[in-house]
């Protein structure tokens, strides 16, 4: 990014209309990818000064309790269901998992799911990490995920959504191919970045099980509905969209929201009208069929260039 | 700009919990026991009987509940009472019609203030677990280990000699502990904890004073989470209880539905009925029964 200015510079402009049309395999028009965060947080982490990791003083037994449910109940409750209709995890990864709780991830692995690096824990921050620092956290997560899963790692949701300037270059560089962190479209974009090749995967805090519930404040029927909703849209509209639906094991896997859940799965699998896939699928793709059509269309709207004037 | 390199360091990045106070463990791998019936869901009731004093203290923090303006606070001092002497009572005629014995959770001071309330609850079959004094003894790091023993044996002094009977069960106010609550609790008896909210079923917490029984009571199906923090109907609230009472009972095998209610959130005129007709919902349905903490904790503690 660009720091300092008021314009990061992340992407460029580009309007939803009149965009070259995206074409998932099977000529779908959506694609649709389910990203379960996995994550450890710890009961009494070493302080960050730039945010705190529980509101209370440590053990926060209701913060960390709730999340644990996570990890003793409700991931089991949630992939099963997932697997039920269909969907496989883009599972945004607290790596430490791999340490703790091997058995969670022989799980996600042995349903075929993918993963990604959503930091060593939850409860440590990027704020604040200088270049070595931030540095150690991407290594460490390429290695801790091929060790565990053979995986290579393609993508990125910083932990606890906390990032630095440098963090979408350093990413790139070390040949990750696509960030969640950027909420500016329905369709894949390419991201400014110093080397290598970088995309923004739209993911979303709108309909994320914790906006759902805790920022909206929705009953369990009323998020599925919202989920129904985004998918009859984003499918009605087509011509390459992305849907994704985050999730929190400790939230959706729920007794009293998991029933509800489970009809949104059973109304976009009796749709037929998604591509249901991963992120690092719907990554590739992008990558391969529609990245340089997209780098040659943003020309169109560049303010220094007069409109058609390099085509 | 470089972080503190302890904030790279993970001492506890091992296999299992990163804290030793309990082993980590998939719910789906356990050898689990029967409820006393046989049947899969435990509707498990749990009523907070609290004393709010007009001065709140906030140290460390001021209870959930607790006083919101300048003093004098009549606002909410008297509608937490109106819990006590009206919704309360909503409760038990409630608990009597549809057969539910309830585990209530009682700071000692409406036992000495109220005492009639202590035989009513006695009475009429219920079982009272230790709360705390009144809604300022809120526990955390932070507080001298003395006054959380103080604050423990008294309460359940006050308990043991107003209802005659000592509790077997504690929770903690917001359900907040410091590190050395379950070694305190068990040092004073106590053989069960019901702040905890990581799992269905109970399961062995270790302490300083050996092993206490951890009573998991879901803090997001509680009234306070749905009606007054999420700010969902009533009528929302049952029918997201009997959503997932149908789920837990679809897992076939034993599971606590956890119903904590506030006397001063659901027992209000135009919330009762509904919560009534989950009562009622609750106790035709043949994979259910009502348990309290005691009963929740036998299978595990025999």
């Amino acid at each position: 990014m660009r720091e300092g200015e008021k314009d990061p510079g992340l992407y460029d402009f580009r309007p939803y209309r009149d965009r070259p049309e995206i074409k998932w395999p099977g000529d779908m028009g959506v694609a649709v990818w389910v990203s379960p965060n996995l994550e450890v947080y710890e009961l009494d982490p070493p302080v960050n000064p730039h945010r705190k990791s529980w509101p209370r003083p440590h053990p926060d037994v209701v913060g960390y309790g709730h999340r644990d449910y996570g990890n003793r109940v409700a991931h089991w409750r949630m992939a099963e269901t997932m697997a039920k209709y269909g969907f496989p995890g883009s599972v945004s990864l607290s790596v430490a998992m791999c340490q703790h709780i091997p058995e969670i991830i022989e799980h996600a692995s042995g349903l075929g799911w993918e993963f990604f690096s959503h930091g060593i824990y939850n409860t440590r921050y990027s704020y604040g990490m200088d270049e070595a620092q931030e540095r150690a956290i991407i290594e460490d997560s390429i290695k801790t995920v091929r060790d565990a899963t053979g995986q290579t790692i393609k993508g990125w949701l910083a932990p606890a959504l906390t990032h630095t300037p440098r963090t979408m270059d350093l990413i790139a560089e070390y040949g990750l191919t696509y960030t969640c962190d950027l909420y500016h479209d329905d369709q894949p974009a390419p991201v400014h970045v110093k080397s290598g090749k970088l995309i923004s995967m739209p993911y979303s805090l709108e309909v994320n099980d914790h906006y759902g519930f805790f920022v909206y404040n929705m009953s369990p029927r009323e998020y599925a509905d919202t989920l129904i909703r985004q998918y009859d849209r984003l499918a009605d509209e087509g011509g390459g969209t992305v849907m994704c639906i985050p999730l929190h094991a400790y939230l959706i896997g729920q007794p009293h929201r998991i029933g509800p859940f489970a009809d949104v799965l059973k109304h976009i699998n009796a749709d037929g009208r998604a591509w249901v896939t991963t992120s690092g699928a719907i990554a590739d793709h992008y990558i391969k069929t529609a990245y340089d059509a997209t780098i040659a269309d943003t020309r169109r709207y560049a303010p220094d260039t007069a409109k058609g004037k390099d085509r | 700009m470089t972080l503190d390199p302890s904030c790279l360091e993970y001492p506890n990045r091992r296999r299992g919990m990163d804290h030793d106070l309990y082993d980590w463990s998939c719910i789906l791998d356990r050898n689990v026991p029967a409820w006393p019936s046989g049947k899969p869901v435990a509707a498990a009731v749990l009523v907070s009987l609290e004393w709010f004093p007009i001065l709140p203290e906030d140290n460390p923090f001021r209870a959930p509940g607790h006083m919101q303006t300048a003093y004098p606070d009549y606002r909410h001092y008297t509608s937490r009472e109106y819990g006590t002497r009206v919704g309360f009572y909503r409760f038990l005629d409630a608990f009597n019609s549809h057969g539910v014995k309830a585990s209530i959770a009682v700071n000692s001071a409406i036992a000495e203030r109220y005492p009639s309330i202590i035989s009513d609850i006695v009475s009429e079959g219920h079982e009272i677990i230790a709360h705390g004094r009144d809604m300022n003894d809120v526990i955390a790091t932070g507080i001298a280990e003395d006054e959380e023993r103080r604050i423990i044996d008294e309460s359940l002094e006050t308990l043991e000699r107003i209802s005659g009977t000592r509790p077997r069960g504690w929770m903690s106010i917001a359900r907040s502990q410091s590190f050395n609550t379950p070694g305190l609790l068990k040092a004073a008896g106590i053989e069960y904890m019901c702040d905890w909210v990581n799992d269905d079923l109970p399961y062995a917490f270790r302490s300083g004073f050996g092993e206490i029984l951890s009573i998991p009571y879901n803090h997001e199906l509680s009234d306070r989470q749905i009606i007054t923090v999420q700010q969902h109907s009533a009528e929302s609230y049952v029918e997201q209880m009997k959503d997932a009472c149908d789920w837990l009972a679809s897992e076939k095998v034993p599971r606590i539905l956890p119903l904590h209610v506030t006397p001063y959130i659901l027992g209000l005129p135009y919330r009762m009925a509904a919560f009534e007709e989950l009562l009622g919902w609750l106790s035709k349905r043949e994979d259910t029964e009502f348990l309290t903490a005691s009963g929740l904790a036998m299978p595990y503690l025999s």
